[in-house]
Formats: structure tokens, C-alpha cells, sequence
């Protein structure tokens, strides 16, 4: 039996990729935006495109336009229910003006509480944000009414589009791809094929009342589809008591890729990249990137063509979106037009370096778009956006309400956080429980993922649960890093709520070394400390590392003094060299409290084992080994005479201890010997 | 799942270097350690870890550094010689004493051993540990009693009574000169129990630890009561019901490594300071979250834990009796390296009221952080003393007046912050100005006052119309719902912005560090117990 010391120290470590750096928060991300959005007005009132504006929204996104609206010198005014009387937005607003009680109902998407605002601060135009009241047709009409600017698509626009039936027809009147599919009952298997011969296989036959998956079939040819017309028609009387079936085109392996357009009220569109936007749960973007890892510049011309010639159809100005559905052989078809500011439009102005929300303002001023389709289409580099959210992943995603009690987004190069929290700040059970958007921008593809990774990885979310885990977990799939994914992906890699809970999403074998270095850091740091001895490690510290049910042997000594970063702060801390069995990691943990964002796991952590020394003969001292009394297979009794070992010119006899049988000799007479060198084994 | 190992045997050390004529007499020895080193045999060890308990010596090595064990007494053996009890000797006599390091700083240990008699204390097992104490005493070093017990050694009758005795007056003499704690980790019944109960602090593993004095066949032969062991004394009973237990653990290892924990807060006597650790959680940093902490609406609760997280290095908080009386929080914190003891109202909890259960536990707990030069760091958020039959009737005024004692009794540094409510008679107990607090700070949203504006305005202005009462509450409000009065007639320092708390008692905690008060010279005070 082996023995050792037991493990005395546990910690729970969090951590999914430790990026070796510390997050101390200082000043928040948004804090320094704020500093340095100054307004650069033009030359005198005259010049502004507005005299005053107000945000009709909140959070993020309301922060975000007056951003815009600030470096453009138009005052902003921001309006605020009872529950966001302290929130950032209201407070980053030159004036600020309740609307009401927290219910959205009853606050926000009160258009009249809206316009009565209009009037009392005097604001000439309105942004709505997305969400609200950004979609509502007669909002629109209203604003336009009251003689302000809405800065969004003209009413009619928002009506056409924002009836999924109507749109459609809308689009295929245009020569916009559409779902091939009859637009009626289908009557029988016949009429079915006779269907299918237009549409082209593979086709969905799915029931009109149906849902869940029931009464729905995929059929690939004609006898498929026949069979399956009878089967699901079948289902769908036992279960919905309505046999009226459906029929479309199916999209294979589908992808969620849409075009960002925008146009003027001088008949000019232009459309930008696409986006990808395939990285859903239940239809809720998760993860978004510009450009499509999956679209060739012809593909993304013929996108962008057929959502320009849809904005001509229907006299469409402003920012505005088409989302289509992308099959596997590259077939796109058109799913609905989105007519407001979408969510993710910061990646598309990452790769094309224009600001959409300052365009809206320019255009609903009456100005003539100054970007031309050849600037509008051209790449630059590849973004990338995360929603992190507060909800609670282990817990179907319910929304986590909370306070932000620490906080700290991440920064660097290429790093992008809109946000409308800060420290301190409640996410509410009113309103959507998104913490931030985060995007990052990087040169190709691979480095705006890296950015991503550390940028979550840094990340200080505390006081609610959040979904960075598993935007953290998403990002290291190989077949999300290889861009090759549809929107079943968070279904096929997160089949149920508890698989995306952060104590089982997995670790990387990488991730599992880092996670274990910085627990036996964080260890040693802390009995250093309780001991009264400072940071610093004089000697090397041996420990054993327990995660689930892998036992990791690891050594920890000071780095060498050559691969401590030369910043001051890495100086005044102590970095450490961790040495594992598979990999040697360096660990400067920086100045300041450090979390890390991700996956939940637990490490014990474990004095080396002990080598059990009651059935050997060790050298007392350093010497040399004059002779042995007994070889290997002989019996020995406690007591007996079994090697000499000379040291310091005097002769120590060495006897057993234990009775047993010699079961290996390790030295040899003659053989210089170190002090607790092992010399002899017993069975 | 307890992972259960074995120490390492020492017995090689004994005999690395041994001059050939002192063999034969080593080897006696040698047998004898060894012997103890077995205690009750593989048999007993075995059952033990079938209980998912460790043995004696693997809680010794669990607790201590590694290596750093120095065992004394391992050769007694009891003297006892009836009942066949001459032939049934085991080297150690059922208790391993010593002393080692934790965090690289001394302390004394014993630990009973269950597997040789039922660990029951013998006279001799009781005289290794009064000589621990007796030792620790001397050195000044903490002590951690590791109980597994049976009980009484029955065979030797009024000798280990006496025993018991022996140790419990040390217990009394040792009492606020070194931190002594007893973890239980297996029965303690009877009279064995009032060790534990002498001692500052007392935890408990769940599920395989049970204190009582009478167990669950007296109680049922006695009054009918029909109650399992668990029910009667287990660790959940005394951490939350009795409040004899200080913690309660649910496993040995995270019972002893709290263990270590709680001994880095503590200096090793009353002639030592505590141990100063520096994190790197900056002082001056600034807490916004506390900012938004408090609620608009004066009956509306909130976490008084937030606060400490916020407050303290790296959030840390080393909670007593967090499951007993849950509208006071207490334990160890730091600030800026340097350990406080921490006295708090809940506001989450019967609204931060002060009832019996909380004066007396958040009594006790200052009376420690005083004995051991812990400074104190109170945040005050009460709304009153508890009103009620039940609370009169069991002696409110007497255990309120206990920790009103101990605050006013305490020479420590004394720093508090009115985060909300400071009404009536609790406000003058809650280390107040009064009480020769040091620093008394506020936050804007303090509330100074012998009772709330609706409650007051309702006994001065009975009778009155509404309209009148309204405006008189508005007019109370102006007036004491805030801090402005009590910082008028210099009851308290400082309103300071509640992101600033940290910085701020960091600050003046490093200039009360040399505080010194004394008192008149009395032979002890007379707490009312």
C-alpha cells in the first residue's frame, strides 16, 4: 500500500483558458469611452444635424447612440422608468427624463410617454434603438407626425416588412430568393409530388397547426414523400385534431447569415458584408461574426444585390437588415427584413470602419449617403461578438437578477465592449438581462478568436450568473474554429439546459494544465502569505493536483529571472514556473483581486506522495558504501547486520528494521552514496 | 467522497544513524513507537475508515504542515489495574499530543483516538493532555483539541472524572491567554463535553460527531421524548439550534483545513499580534457596488454578507456561527493585512433585530476578539432589540446586556459604520461613540434616531389627522432620518460615501494600530451572564 500525506488544502478554482494576467478593475470600459467621445461639434447650432435628440431605449444600446450623437455634437436626452433612475445610460445622457414605472409596458414601449417626452425637452429627432418601440410602424408615423425625425425606415417600410406573409411577397416580387413552397393546403400525396416537381426535393411536408416536431416529415424523393405525406398527416390529426398539411423546400444544415443595408431618402441603398449569425439557441443570437466564414465574395454580391433591389421595392431608408437562410450548396433564401439597428451591427462596423448609427443620423437628416457600394463592401479584417448575458446556464437559462457587486470588462487592442452596466449596477427582472456585447476585431479570422478567448477570459462578472462559460466553451469547439457549423450547433453540442452548465462544460487538455497551474499557484501564494514569508518561493514546492479523477504530479519553483515580463507590475509580483508532467507554465498573477470567467472545477491539492521508506535501508549520510551483508532473496530479521557505510572516516553499520526477504540491492560497494540514498528494498 | 490515506510512517527516522551498542536498547524503543504508532490495530483502523473518519495521526498530519509533527507522551500507557485492565495497555493510552506548525507558526494539538478504548480518557490520557496545556500555556501557542471520544474510562472509575476536572480547570486558566479550539469529529457525551464548551470555539463534522449530555435512551427513559442522536446533538443542532457549535463541516479534511484557516486570523496569545497577511487586494480600493447597496425604501432588506465581500481583503470572511442566529454575522476578516473580528447586523435576517440568540453570540465573539487584541470592526444596520413574550420572558435585557458589556468592556480599536438603521437602545450597544468607539463612521443613508419616523410620529402626534401626521413624519425624517444630527453632536466621526468604506477604515486601522486604554484595576468585572 502507498502512503502519503493526505491532501489537507482544498480550493475551488474558476477558470476556463487562464490568459496568466490578473484583472483589477480601475476604470470602467464605458467610463473611458466616455472620456473620449467629447463632442467635436461643427461650427456653430447650425451645422448639427439635430438640435436635440432622444434615445428611446435603454441599456447598451441607448449609451451606444449617444455616443455616436455626442461625437456629433447633438445633445442627447435620455428617458429612464423608475427602475434605470441611476442607470448608466440615464446618467450619460446630457438630460435625462422619467417615463413611468418599471414595467416596459407601461415605460418604454409607451409611445406616448415617448412623444410627451419629445415635446418636454424639446428634442427634434428620435432614435429608437432596437427592441420597443424601434419595429412599431405607428411610432414611426407619430414621430413623423409631430414634425421631429425618426431616425429609422419610413413608416411604410416598417408596416411592409413587419408582417412575415406580406414581406415575403414583398421580396418575391422584388426577385428575392424565397423558401420555395405553396402557399395553400396541400390536399393529398399526389398533390404533394405534384408539388414537390416545382420546389425541388429535399421538401418539408409539416402540419398547418403543428409544432414540436409533430405532424412534420422530410422527404428526399417521391416515395419518401408520399409515405411520409400519409404518416404525417396521420400524426398531426391524433395530435393537433387538423390534418391540413404544408409543404416547403427544406435547407439543409441551414446557416443564419444576413445583410446589413443602408440607404438614403434619395433613392440611394448600399449593402454591407453579411454576417453570420448561425450560433443561436431557440432563434436568440449568441454568438455573432463578420464576414461568414461560408460566403464567397459572389455570394455575398448576389446577397447583398437581392436585399438592395428589396430596399428599392419598398422605398426603404436607413439602417436595415434581410436575413436569409443559407443551405449547405451555398442556396440563400429570404427569411425577413429587420428594420431597425440589429443587435450585432458592431461587427459589420469593425470590418468596414464605418459608424451605422452615425449614417442613420446623417440619412434621417436628409443627407446623402457619402459611402459608396465598393466602400461598403470592402473587408477589413474579421469580428467577432459575444452577448454575454445574466442568465443562469445550469438553470435553462432562466435570467439571473442581481447586482453586478464586481465588475471589470476586459480591454486591449481590437477589444470592444458595449455595455450599459457598470459596478454596482442591478440587471432587473424587467427589462433583457444582457450584461454586454462584446466584440473583438482582429486581422483575419484565428486572431479576432484569440482576442475573444482572452477577452472572456479576463472578463469579471460577479454577483450574477452569466453565460461566459459557455461563450467560452463554444469558442474552443473544433468545428466553431474550423467555421463549419449550422444553427442546430448549440443544439447538437448542448442538447439539454444541463449540458451548458459551467460545472460540466469541458476543458482542454491545455485549459485543465493552466487551470491546475494557477491552483498551485494560487496555493502557494496563499500559505506564503499566511506564513508570513512574503511572495516569494526559496525553494521548489512539490504538490499533487487532484481534478475528477487524474492525478497530476507538479513541481513549483520562481521563474527564471529571464522570463519574468519586465512591466513593473510583474516585477513587484513573483512569477512562477509550474512544471507539469505534459507542460512547463509560467504564472505571473498581477497586482490586484484576479477572477477568471468560465468553467467551474474543482482541484484538490495534495503534498507529493511519499515514497513509503519502512521497507528499505537508506544511507544515514553522505559516504561511501564499504559492503553489503546480504543479497537479494535473503531473509533478514529486525536487528541484522545488512551494509556498512563509511562516512566522516567512521563506519556506520546500517541494520534492518523490519523482517523481510531482500528484494533489491540499489548500490554497489564502492559506490559513493548520498545522504537518504535508498540502498536496499524488503518485499 | 472522504479520501482517506495514511501517514507516512516515521518510525525509519528513529534509527537512521545508530551507534551498534545502543541497538538492542533502540530496539525496544523502537518496537514501542511503532506499537504506538499502531494504535488500536488494522482491525479498528479499518472500522474507522469505514465511518468515513480519518484515524488520530492522519487528522494530526492533515492539520498540521507537512512533517512538522513532534509528538510527546507517545510511551504512557494507564495504570490502571482492574477489571483485567493490565492486560489491555496500548503505548499513548488513547490520546496523540504534540506540537507542529500551521502557516509555519506553532501550535499544540491533541487528538483523541477512538481505535484504542473507545479513545475514553483515562487518568493518564487526561494528565498528557493538561501537560499539552500546560506547555501551550507556557509557550504561548494556540491549542486544538481533535475529540473523538467514548466518553469516561469506566474501569477507572472517579480517577478519570478527576481527569476531566484537571483539564477543564486548565480550559479556565488557559481562557483568553491562548486561542484554544476543539473540533469534535466523533461522540463527546456527558461530562466530556464541557471541554469543548470551555474553549473559544467549538466545530463539528456533520453526520459522524454528536455532543450531548444525556443521550437519546436517557432522554426517551426520562421525559418520552423519542429523538435520534443526529436530532438530539449533531453538528447541524448545534450549529444552528444550540449554538454550541461555531461551524459545522461535511467532511474531517474541510473541517481541519478550516481549521488552519481560522488559526492564520488569530495571534498565537494575548502576548502576540495576529498574524499580518497581505493580499493583494489594494487598500484604497474603491467598492462603487456599496454605492447602490442600500435600498430606497427603509423596509426593504438587503445581504449584509455583500457588504463584508466588498469590504474585506479579498472578500474573505472566516463566518462564526454563520447557521445560529443568522441576524448578527460574526467571524474574521482583514483589512489591509491586518486580522479584525467582524460584529454585523442582517438586515436580510428578523431585520437586523437584536434578540437574545444574537447579543449572546455576537457577546462572546467581541469578548475573544478583545482577550486576543483583535481588532473590531462593527457595521450597524438594527432596527431594535426584538420585541415580544418570548424574548422578555427568556431574559432579553439580561443577554442584551451582555454584549453592551463586552463592547463597552473592549479596549480593542474600535471602528463602526451606520450603513442604515440606528435605532433606540441597539444603536448605543452597537460599539457606539458612547461606548468609546474610536472611529464611528456613517454612510449617507444612516439613520440615527430612537425609533423609525412612523413609529415615532404615531406616539408623539396620537390622535392627530392624517395630514398633520404626514407632515409631522416628513418633518421627523428631515430631521433624523439621516446621519446630520448624530454627526452634529460628534457621535459620529465622518459621513463617508459607502464606495470609500474600504479605503477608509484600511486608514484608520493603520493608526489605531498601537491604540492602548486601560482600565481600573479590579480582580475580574461582573459580566451579566
Amino acid at each position: 500500500m502507498r502512503r502519503h500525506v493526505p491532501l489537507t488544502r482544498r480550493i475551488v478554482a474558476v477558470l476556463a483558458g487562464y490568459s496568466g494576467t490578473g484583472v483589477h478593475s480601475a476604470t470602467p470600459a464605458w467610463a473611458l469611452a466616455f472620456s473620449t467621445s467629447g463632442p467635436t461639434r461643427d461650427a456653430g447650432t447650425s451645422g448639427r444635424l439635430f438640435n436635440k435628440i432622444l434615445v428611446a431605449n435603454r441599456g447598451e444600446i441607448a449609451v451606444r447612440v449617444m455616443r455616436t450623437a455626442k461625437k456629433l455634437g447633438i445633445p442627447t436626452v435620455a428617458v429612464f422608468s423608475d427602475a434605470d433612475a441611476s442607470a448608466v445610460h440615464t446618467r450619460f445622457a446630457d438630460e435625462a427624463i422619467n417615463i413611468g414605472p418599471a414595467p416596459s409596458t407601461q415605460s418604454y414601449l409607451d409611445m406616448h410617454k415617448i412623444l410627451a417626452a419629445m415635446k418636454a425637452t424639446g428634442a427634434d429627432a428620435v432614435h429608437p434603438g432596437y427592441g420597443f418601440l424601434s419595429e412599431n410602424a405607428a411610432f414611426a408615423q407619430a414621430v413623423e407626425d409631430s414634425g421631429a425625425a425618426f431616425v429609422g425606415p419610413p413608416h411604410h417600410a416598417v408596416h411592409a416588412m413587419g408582417d412575415k406573409v406580406e414581406s415575403k411577397r414583398f421580396a418575391h416580387a422584388a426577385g428575392v430568393n424565397t423558401i420555395p413552397g405553396w402557399a395553400g393546403v396541400v390536399e393529398s400525396a399526389e398533390h404533394a409530388i405534384e408539388l414537390a416537381k416545382d420546389i425541388g426535393y429535399p421538401v418539408m411536408i409539416k402540419a398547418s397547426a403543428g409544432g414540436g416536431g409533430k405532424g412534420m416529415r422530410i422527404a428526399w424523393d417521391e416515395k419518401g414523400l408520399a409515405e411520409g405525406f400519409e404518416l404525417a398527416s396521420q400524426e398531426a390529426a391524433s395530435s393537433f385534431g387538423d390534418s391540413r398539411m404544408l409543404i416547403e423546400k427544406f435547407i439543409e444544415e441551414p446557416r443564419h447569415i444576413e445583410i446589413q443595408v443602408m440607404g438614403d431618402k434619395h433613392g440611394n441603398v448600399v449593402f454591407f458584408p453579411e454576417r453570420e449569425c448561425s450560433i443561436q439557441r431557440r432563434n436568440q443570437k449568441v454568438i455573432e461574426e463578420a464576414p461568414s466564414p461560408f460566403v464567397p465574395p459572389e455570394l455575398r454580391e448576389a446577397m447583398g444585390k437581392q436585399a438592395v433591389a428589396l430596399c428599392h421595392a419598398v422605398g426603404y431608408h436607413s439602417a436595415g437588415t434581410c436575413e436569409f437562410l443559407v443551405d449547405k450548396h451555398r442556396n440563400f433564401y429570404f427569411l425577413e427584413m429587420n428594420t431597425r439597428l440589429q443587435v450585432e451591427h458592431p461587427v459589420t462596423e469593425a470590418i468596414t470602419r464605418q459608424d451605422l448609427v452615425e449614417l442613420m443620423l446623417r440619412v434621417a437628416a436628409g443627407q446623402k449617403l457619402n459611402v459608396s457600394q465598393e466602400e461598403a463592401n470592402c473587408v477589413h479584417g474579421w469580428a467577432m461578438e459575444s452577448r454575454v448575458y445574466a442568465e443562469d446556464p445550469a438553470r435553462g437559462f432562466l435570467p439571473s437578477t442581481g447586482r453586478l457587486m464586481r465588475y471589470a470588462p476586459p480591454r486591449g487592442e481590437g477589444v470592444r465592449v458595449d455595455t450599459g452596466v457598470q459596478e454596482g449596477s442591478e440587471i432587473s427582472m424587467y427589462y433583457d438581462p444582457m450584461i454586454c456585447k462584446l466584440i473583438t476585431h482582429g486581422a483575419d479570422r484565428p486572431q479576432a478568436l484569440q482576442r475573444m478567448r482572452q477577452a472572456l477570459d479576463s472578463y469579471v462578472v460577479r454577483g450574477v450568473q452569466h453565460n461566459i462559460p459557455l461563450l467560452r466553451s463554444v469558442l474552443d469547439r473544433p468545428d466553431f474554429v474550423a467555421g463549419t457549423f449550422s444553427t442546430a450547433f448549440l443544439a447538437q453540442h448542448y442538447p439539454s439546459p444541463a449540458d451548458s452548465a459551467p460545472a460540466v462544460l469541458p476543458l482542454t487538455r491545455a485549459q485543465e494544465q493552466e487551470l491546475l497551474a494557477l491552483a498551485a499557484v494560487l496555493h502557494v501564494l496563499r500559505s506564503t502569505a499566511r506564513a508570513g514569508r512574503g511572495d516569494g518561493l526559496s525553494e521548489p514546492v512539490d504538490l499533487v493536483l487532484t481534478m475528477g479523477e487524474e492525478q497530476f504530479p507538479a513541481r513549483l519553483r520562481p521563474s527564471p529571472a529571464g522570463l519574468v515580463p519586465s512591466s513593473s507590475a510583474a516585477a513587484a509580483a513573483p512569477s512562477f514556473q509550474v512544471e507539469l508532467a505534459e507542460r512547463v507554465l509560467q504564472v505571473t498573477p498581477e497586482a490586484g483581486p484576479s477572477e477568471l470567467a468560465g468553467v467551474l472545477a474543482r482541484a484538490s491539492i495534495d503534498g507529493p506522495v511519499r515514497e513509503d521508506f519502512s521497507r528499505a535501508v537508506r544511507s544515514p549520510m553522505p559516504g561511501t558504501l564499504v559492503s553489503l551483508a546480504v543479497a537479494v532473496g535473503d531473509a533478514v530479521r529486525p536487528g541484522d547486520d545488512v551494509a556498512v557505510v563509511e562516512a566522516m572516516k567512521m563506519r556506520n553499520v546500517l541494520r534492518a528494521e523490519v523482517e523481510g526477504v531482500v528484494a533489491a540491492v540499489e548500490a554497489a560497494p564502492g559506490d559513493t552514496v548520498a545522504a537518504d540514498q535508498v540502498l536496499l528494498r524488503f518485499d | 467522497m472522504l479520501q482517506l490515506v495514511r501517514a507516512a510512517s516515521r518510525a525509519s527516522r528513529h534509527t537512521k544513524a545508530l551507534l551498534p551498542a545502543l541497538t538492542k536498547k533502540w530496539e525496544r524503543i523502537v518496537t514501542a513507537k511503532q506499537a504506538a504508532e499502531a494504535g488500536g490495530g488494522q482491525a479498528r483502523i479499518a472500522k474507522q475508515h469505514e465511518k468515513g473518519k480519518l484515524t488520530a495521526r492522519e487528522r494530526i498530519a492533515a492539520f498540521l504542515d507537512p512533517d512538522s509533527f513532534v509528538e510527546a507522551g507517545s510511551l504512557v500507557q494507564h495504570r490502571c489495574t482492574d477489571f483485567d485492565m493490565e492486560s489491555q495497555q496500548y503505548y499513548g493510552d488513547g490520546v496523540i499530543t504534540g506540537s507542529g506548525t500551521v502557516f509555519g507558526r506553532p501550535v499544540f494539538v491533541f487528538s483523541q483516538d477512538f481505535t484504542v478504548h473507545g479513545g475514553s480518557l483515562s487518568e493518564s490520557h487526561a494528565l498528557k493532555i493538561c501537560r499539552l496545556m500546560d506547555r501551550a500555556v507556557a509557550a504561548g501557542a494556540p491549542i486544538v483539541g481533535l475529540n473523538d471520544s467514548g466518553g469516561a474510562r469506566i474501569q477507572e472509575g472517579v480517577l478519570s472524572l478527576g481527569g476531566y476536572a484537571e483539564v477543564f480547570q486548565r480550559n479556565v486558566d488557559a481562557s483568553g491567554v491562548i486561542p484554544q479550539i476543539s473540533l469534535i469529529m466523533g461522540p463527546c457525551a456527558g461530562g466530556a463535553v464541557y471541554s469543548p464548551a470551555l474553549t473559544d470555539f467549538t466545530f463539528m463534522v456533520r453526520h459522524s460527531s454528536y455532543m450531548f449530555l444525556t443521550g437519546p435512551e436517557v432522554v426517551r427513559s426520562v421525559t418520552g421524548e423519542v429523538v435520534t442522536q443526529e436530532a438530539l446533538g449533531g453538528a447541524g443542532t448545534h450549529s444552528s439550534k444550540s449554538g454550541v457549535a461555531a461551524g459545522a463541516f461535511d467532511d474531517e479534511l474541510e473541517a481541519l483545513s478550516a481549521m488552519r484557516d481560522l488559526l492564520s486570523y488569530l495571534p498565537p496569545s494575548n502576548r502576540h499580534a495576529a498574524p499580518l497577511v497581505p493580499s493583494r487586494d489594494p487598500p484604497t480600493r474603491s467598492c462603487p457596488a456599496l454605492n447602490y447597496l442600500v435600498p430606497d425604501s427603509d423596509a426593504e432588506a438587503y445581504d449584509m454578507h455583500a457588504v463584508l465581500a466588498q469590504v474585506l481583503d479579498d472578500g474573505a470572511l472566516f463566518e462564526i456561527a454563520a447557521d445560529h442566529a443568522k441576524n448578527i454575522v460574526v467571524g474574521f476578516g482583514r483589512l489591509g493585512g491586518r486580522s479584525v473580528g467582524v460584529v454585523a447586523n442582517q438586515p436580510a435576517v428578523l431585520a437586523g433585530c437584536l434578540d437574545i440568540d444574537a447579543s449572546v453570540k455576537a457577546a462572546r465573539f467581541v469578548r475573544f476578539c478583545d482577550a486576543f487584541n483583535i481588532p473590531l470592526v462593527t457595521f450597524v444596520d438594527v432596527p431594535g432589540f426584538l420585541p415580544g413574550t418570548a424574548q422578555e420572558y427568556g431574559g432579553i435585557i439580561r443577554h442584551g446586556a451582555k454584549l453592551l458589556y463586552a463592547y463597552a468592556e473592549a479596549t480593542v480599536p474600535k471602528l463602526t459604520v451606520i450603513t442604515r438603521k440606528a435605532y433606540g437602545g441597539a444603536y448605543d450597544v452597537m460599539s457606539s461613540k458612547h461606548l468609546r468607539g474610536d472611529t464611528n463612521l456613517s454612510w449617507p443613508t444612516g439613520q440615527v434616531a430612537v425609533m423609525g419616523a412612523k413609529g415615532a410620529v404615531e406616539i408623539l402626534f396620537r390622535g392627530r389627522s392624517q395630514e398633520e401626521q404626514e407632515v409631522k413624519t416628513a418633518e421627523y425624517e428631515e430631521k433624523f432620518s439621516n446621519p446630520m444630527q448624530a454627526a452634529k453632536y460628534g457621535f459620529i466621526d465622518d459621513v463617508i460615501a459607502p464606495q470609500d468604506t474600504r479605503r477608509r477604515l484600511c486608514a484608520e486601522l493603520e493608526v489605531l494600530k498601537d491604540k492602548q486604554a486601560t482600565r481600573p484595576w479590579r480582580k475580574h468585572g461582573n459580566v451579566p451572564l
